[in-house]
């Protein structure tokens, strides 16, 4: 890390705030400062990790590997250069000096100060027994360690975590899940034993070890084994584990070395009034340095209220902390859990508890004098919030007394989950967002000023921009406050038109519209030339009324359909080719082998659809690589396209012992009548031999169930985040009657379904009824469909691939120019 | 000055709403866009959010809109539209006589 030197500000005569603390709490106050008054001070922020401002609670993640360090940052670089803050990053300071206010860094930089604020955090407790100091042994603090654990993990192994509290368990999740081995060892009989009870903290382990952690509970460590490097640790009951890496993740204690050794008043943490001023007025402190009311903490909540306070005084308008009440949730993903408050019982206070054994869930609300004190949940912390809104609060709950522990739904009347009804009742102070200390009240007034997507609110006040898991809560107060507004007027293809899809439809068929540029100016668009949204919807619209006519405009296509090919987030294609019901054999299975050989492809992959996918082509070489597949026969598999994209099978009466049908060699028909349509969305399609419905025909847009005395075809299936069953359509005796039925179905659904619309949200809008009137009351209707849906098949079943094997569009995979500097690169 | 300017092709081969790539050698590529209405724009072809090719998307108005999460990047100043946040950088473009020129110092900036 290059040191930056302080600008020379001989002008600059504003007051200087030095900040020692690049971390949660020092940037925050910085931001709630700049909020209330961005010119006032001229800014230093002093910072020993040699990095921007990150979020320190996403380490986590990051372990886990669900996030980049990249997306953890909080304010990346060109936010102090925005506000002319002066970041040193990786320069400690080393000494305060109060007398001639400096302060001096590691590597003796000397900076004088008007206001000092120190926000040193805390420091991992490192537990005193032999071999804590070798190599391979490690706290959880920083994003340091964590890439001292990836480089441990990525050569495998086994890890021991000391320490079961919420850091510990993060840790062992994150080392397990990037493959080591790990053993979580804990003083404690019950894990997290400060936020959850006997019964809660039970049921924990139980779920780490079924996901294979080994948990020792009771177990005191006595050594760290280990000649150069750490090889295991040593219990005090003799036993011992072996390791290549130790985490200790026993506490935290505050870091307040620094101000010690300047004779500020110090207790456990820093001593602070409500205002975070020290026993020295010229210097504050924030954060988990800090003692207030001789409470420290361990966790963001406080912060935010603290450094409000501190920037309240900063800018003389003082309006004081007092204290925080906080919560936990452990951010270990499919085991939800939730604390709050007290939860130890005692005289006067009574337990409310629920458990669904069945259900994996365990709720318990503790309350005193009517109030509720405490709350931990485990397998179901959706009520969380409420909880702890009432708790704060201190709300009488004797009215709901009988009903509380079903939640707020239950209790509020409703009786039904209704998470929207839930959600309105919560106060404007609860909580919301309790990674960024955003409340309800806050995220409504963001909404109001017309942050009307998650995006723009996270963009705004920041609510679920961090860990995200109040999405849902964030999601269902947009539809609250923006509910009349969504449901006014029918739904428009997109801004830049008031029309909705079917009028669209109805108008390019009516006015026998030939291109885009001619619907949008017989339709009064109200941008030159579409957006993103529209132009994809019209050039479908347009080629499905205009079979063989309409001149395909790819520049309207998603680049998946421009490439016939899927872009990765690298900007590479991963390419997958058809193989007919999911059959294939040594002739195709060799081609695709030499491809990626030859391509160099990184990675090939069976896919959900019984197909193989071949990633990591560059777009300059999909054309060589079509052609080699061409050569093996081999077509496209439209894994890009709003398109046909499978049919899956099953192996059927040809082998099984229980098939009924050929129900491969039908998919296999059904395939290769139906490949290369254009469709309003993507389309699967899938036949089983028998009822066991080994391939998932259930889920499909369209699904065939072999029986004994015919075929069950059935319609508008989907998995995805909402899966959908499908409902059956009917039943018919032969294979020619269920590809005619197939047919007519896709063809209704390509004139009448809006874009980007499946078929299972375009059947639960229409209604299977409807459905079931146009295919089956009337036969002619049924195979005229059918005929328009051949039709339209007789000029898009021609492999793009080959086309562009053979040169057509040779632009869309060459660069256009090849610029090589002479001397500025080299 | 021709020697500041890098002549890199005809108008014609870039299509309409459409885009090409130049390559720099060890810098990132340069995207050349041509909007609706003819004009031709070059920015470094990186979206300010997670590097999508810009590139690869679907050109509108005066934007375009990144094939990855579907950010809209203005064409003329770099910057992204709407609730987002971020910028590319442009490189300055000239069409003389039909051949399209692109700024060498600002390509190398853009670039490395
Ligand atoms: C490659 C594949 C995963 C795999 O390795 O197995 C895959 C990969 C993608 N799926 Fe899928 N899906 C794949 C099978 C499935 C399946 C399984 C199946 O087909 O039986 C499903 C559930 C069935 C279904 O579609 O209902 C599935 C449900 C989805 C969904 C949710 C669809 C929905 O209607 O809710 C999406 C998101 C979307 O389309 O909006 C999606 C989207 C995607 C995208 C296109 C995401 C994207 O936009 O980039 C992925 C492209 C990766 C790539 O670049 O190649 N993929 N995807 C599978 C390709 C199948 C093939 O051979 O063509
Ligand atoms: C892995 C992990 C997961 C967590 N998960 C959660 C969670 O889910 N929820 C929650 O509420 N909390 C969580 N926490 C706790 C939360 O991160 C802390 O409460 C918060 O970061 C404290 O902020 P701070 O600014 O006081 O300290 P920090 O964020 O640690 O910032 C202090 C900074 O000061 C720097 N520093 C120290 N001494 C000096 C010096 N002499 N000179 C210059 N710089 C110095 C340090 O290097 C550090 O960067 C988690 C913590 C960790 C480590
Ligand atoms: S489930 Fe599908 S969309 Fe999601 S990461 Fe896997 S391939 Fe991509
Ligand atoms: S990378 Fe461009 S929008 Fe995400």
């Amino acid at each position: 890390m290059e040191h930056q030197t302080i600008p020379a500000c001989g002008d600059d005569t504003r007051e200087h705030l030095v900040v020692v603390g690049n971390g949660m709490a020092g940037c925050r106050a910085v931001e709630e400062l700049l909020a209330r008054d961005p010119a006032r001070y001229r800014i230093t922020i002093f910072g020993a990790e040699p990095r921007v401002n990150y979020n320190r609670i996403m380490l986590s993640p990051v372990l886990a590997g669900e996030k980049s360090f990249a997306e953890i940052v909080i304010n990346g670089q060109e936010w102090y250069d925005e506000h002319g803050i002066a970041l040193i990053a990786g320069d400690p300071v080393a000494a305060i000096d109060r007398a001639a206010k400096t302060v001096t860094t590691r590597s003796g930089l000397t900076t004088g100060y008007d206001r000092l604020l120190i926000a040193t955090g805390s420091d991992p407790f490192i537990i005193p027994v032999p071999g804590k100091d070798l190599p391979g042994v490690i706290g959880f603090r920083d994003m340091n360690d964590v890439e001292t654990m990836l480089e441990a993990a990525d050569k495998g192994g086994a890890a021991v975590v000391i320490g079961g509290g919420l850091l510990g368990l993060e840790a062992a999740h994150g080392l397990s899940l990037r493959g080591m081995k790990v053993t979580v060892i804990h003083l404690m009989p019950t894990l997290m034993e400060r936020q959850l009870d006997e019964a809660a903290g039970w049921l924990l382990k139980q779920a780490l070890e079924s996901r294979g952690q080994t948990i020792l509970t009771g177990a005191d460590t006595a050594e760290i084994v280990g000649a150069s490097h750490v090889e295991g640790v040593r219990l005090k009951d003799g036993t011992t584990i072996p390791a290549d890496l130790v985490v200790m993740a026993v506490g935290i204690r505050p870091s307040v070395a620094l101000a010690r050794e300047a004779g500020i008043a110090i207790g456990r943490g820093i001593h602070v009034d409500d205002h975070m001023v020290t026993s020295d007025p010229a210097i504050l402190a924030v954060g988990e340095c800090v003692e207030h009311d001789g409470q420290v903490y361990g966790l963001v909540a406080p912060l935010w209220e603290m450094c409000r306070a501190l920037a309240d005084g900063l800018v003389e308008q003082p309006t004081g902390y007092r204290g925080s009440v906080t919560s936990t949730k452990l951010k270990v993903s499919g085991i939800d859990v939730f604390s709050a408050g007290d939860f130890a019982s005692a005289d006067g206070t009574e337990d409310i508890v629920l458990r669904d054994a069945s259900r994996g869930i365990y709720k318990r609300v503790v309350v005193r004098d009517d109030r509720i004190v405490g709350a931990v949940l485990y397998g179901d912390t959706a009520d969380g919030g409420w909880y702890f809104d009432l708790l704060k609060r201190g709300e009488d709950i004797s009215a709901l007394r009988d009903v509380l522990i079903f939640g707020q739904s239950f209790a509020s009347g409703g009786g039904q989950a209704d998470p929207k009804a839930a959600v309105a009742a919560l106060s404007d102070s609860a909580e919301i967002c309790g990674c960024n200390g955003v409340s309800k009240g806050q995220v409504v007034s963001c909404i109001a000023k017309g942050a009307h997507s998650l995006d723009a609110l996270r963009g705004t006040c920041k609510a679920s921009a961090s860990c995200g898991s109040c999405t849902g809560l964030v999601e269902s107060l947009l539809a609250l406050t923006l509910g009349d507004e969504v449901q006014a007027g029918a739904k428009t293809v997109c801004k830049c038109t008031s029309f909705g899809h079917d009028d669209v439809r109805r108008e390019i068929v009516a006015q026998a519209m030939r291109s885009i540029p001619e619907v949008m100016q017989k339709l009064h668009w109200s941008t030159p030339d579409g957006c993103s949204s529209c132009r994809p919807a019209l050039n479908y619209y347009l080629l499905c009324a205009l079979p063989g006519e309409y001149v395909d405009d790819q520049q309207s296509r998603f680049v998946n359909e421009r490439m016939h090919a899927n872009i990765q987030k690298d900007g590479t294609y991963s390419v997958v080719p058809r193989m007919w019901g999911g059959l294939t054999n040594p002739r195709e299975l060799r081609a695709i082998a030499d491809v990626v050989e030859k391509y160099d492809a990184p990675m090939v992959k069976v896919t959900g659809g019984q197909r193989l996918d071949i990633f990591g082509i560059r777009k300059e070489d999909l054309p060589a690589v079509w052609a080699d597949l061409n050569a093996a026969g081999m077509v496209s598999g439209h894994a890009y396209g709003k398109a046909l994209r499978t049919v899956k099978t099953c192996v059927g009466s040809e082998w099984c012992r229980f098939g009924t049908q050929d129900s491969t060699g039908l998919g296999v028909k059904i395939e290769q009548a139906t490949w290369g349509s254009w469709m309003p969305h993507k389309f699967k399609i899938a036949v089983s031999g028998c009822p066991r419905n080994c391939a998932e025909a259930t889920i499909k847009d369209f699904g065939i169930i072999c029986v004994d005395s015919g075929y069950e075809l059935h319609v508008g299936g989907n998995g995805g985040i909402k899966v959908r069953v499908t409902d059956l359509l009917c039943k018919v005796a032969t294979e020619a009657e269920a590809m005619l039925h197939c047919a007519a179905f896709i063809q209704l659904y390509r004139e009448e379904a809006w874009y980007l619309e499946r078929t299972a949200p375009w059947i639960e809008r229409v209604g299977l009824a409807y459905v079931q009137s146009r295919l089956l009351d009337d036969t002619e209707v049924r195979a005229a469909l059918a005929r328009r849906f051949f039709h339209s098949q007789s000029f898009s079943q021609d492999d793009p691939w080959a086309k562009r094997a053979e040169g057509a569009e040779r632009e869309q995979h060459a660069p256009m120019a090849h610029f090589t500097p002479r001397k500025e690169f080299a | 000055m021709i020697g500041d300017w890098l002549d890199i092709g005809w108008v014609n081969e870039i299509p309409v709403r459409g885009s090409r790539v130049v390559k720099v050698t060890g810098g990132d590529d340069i995207a050349v866009f041509r909007s609706g209405e003819g004009k031709v724009f070059a920015l470094r072809d990186r979206c300010p959010h997670k590097h999508g090719r810009l590139s690869q998307g679907i050109v509108h108005g005066g934007a375009v809109a990144c094939p990855l999460h579907n950010w809209r990047i203005s064409l003329s100043s770099g910057e992204a539209l709407g609730e987002d946040k971020g910028c590319t950088p442009t490189v300055p473009v000239r069409i003389d006589a039909g051949r399209v020129l692109i700024h060498r110092a600002s390509t190398l900036a853009a670039a490395a």
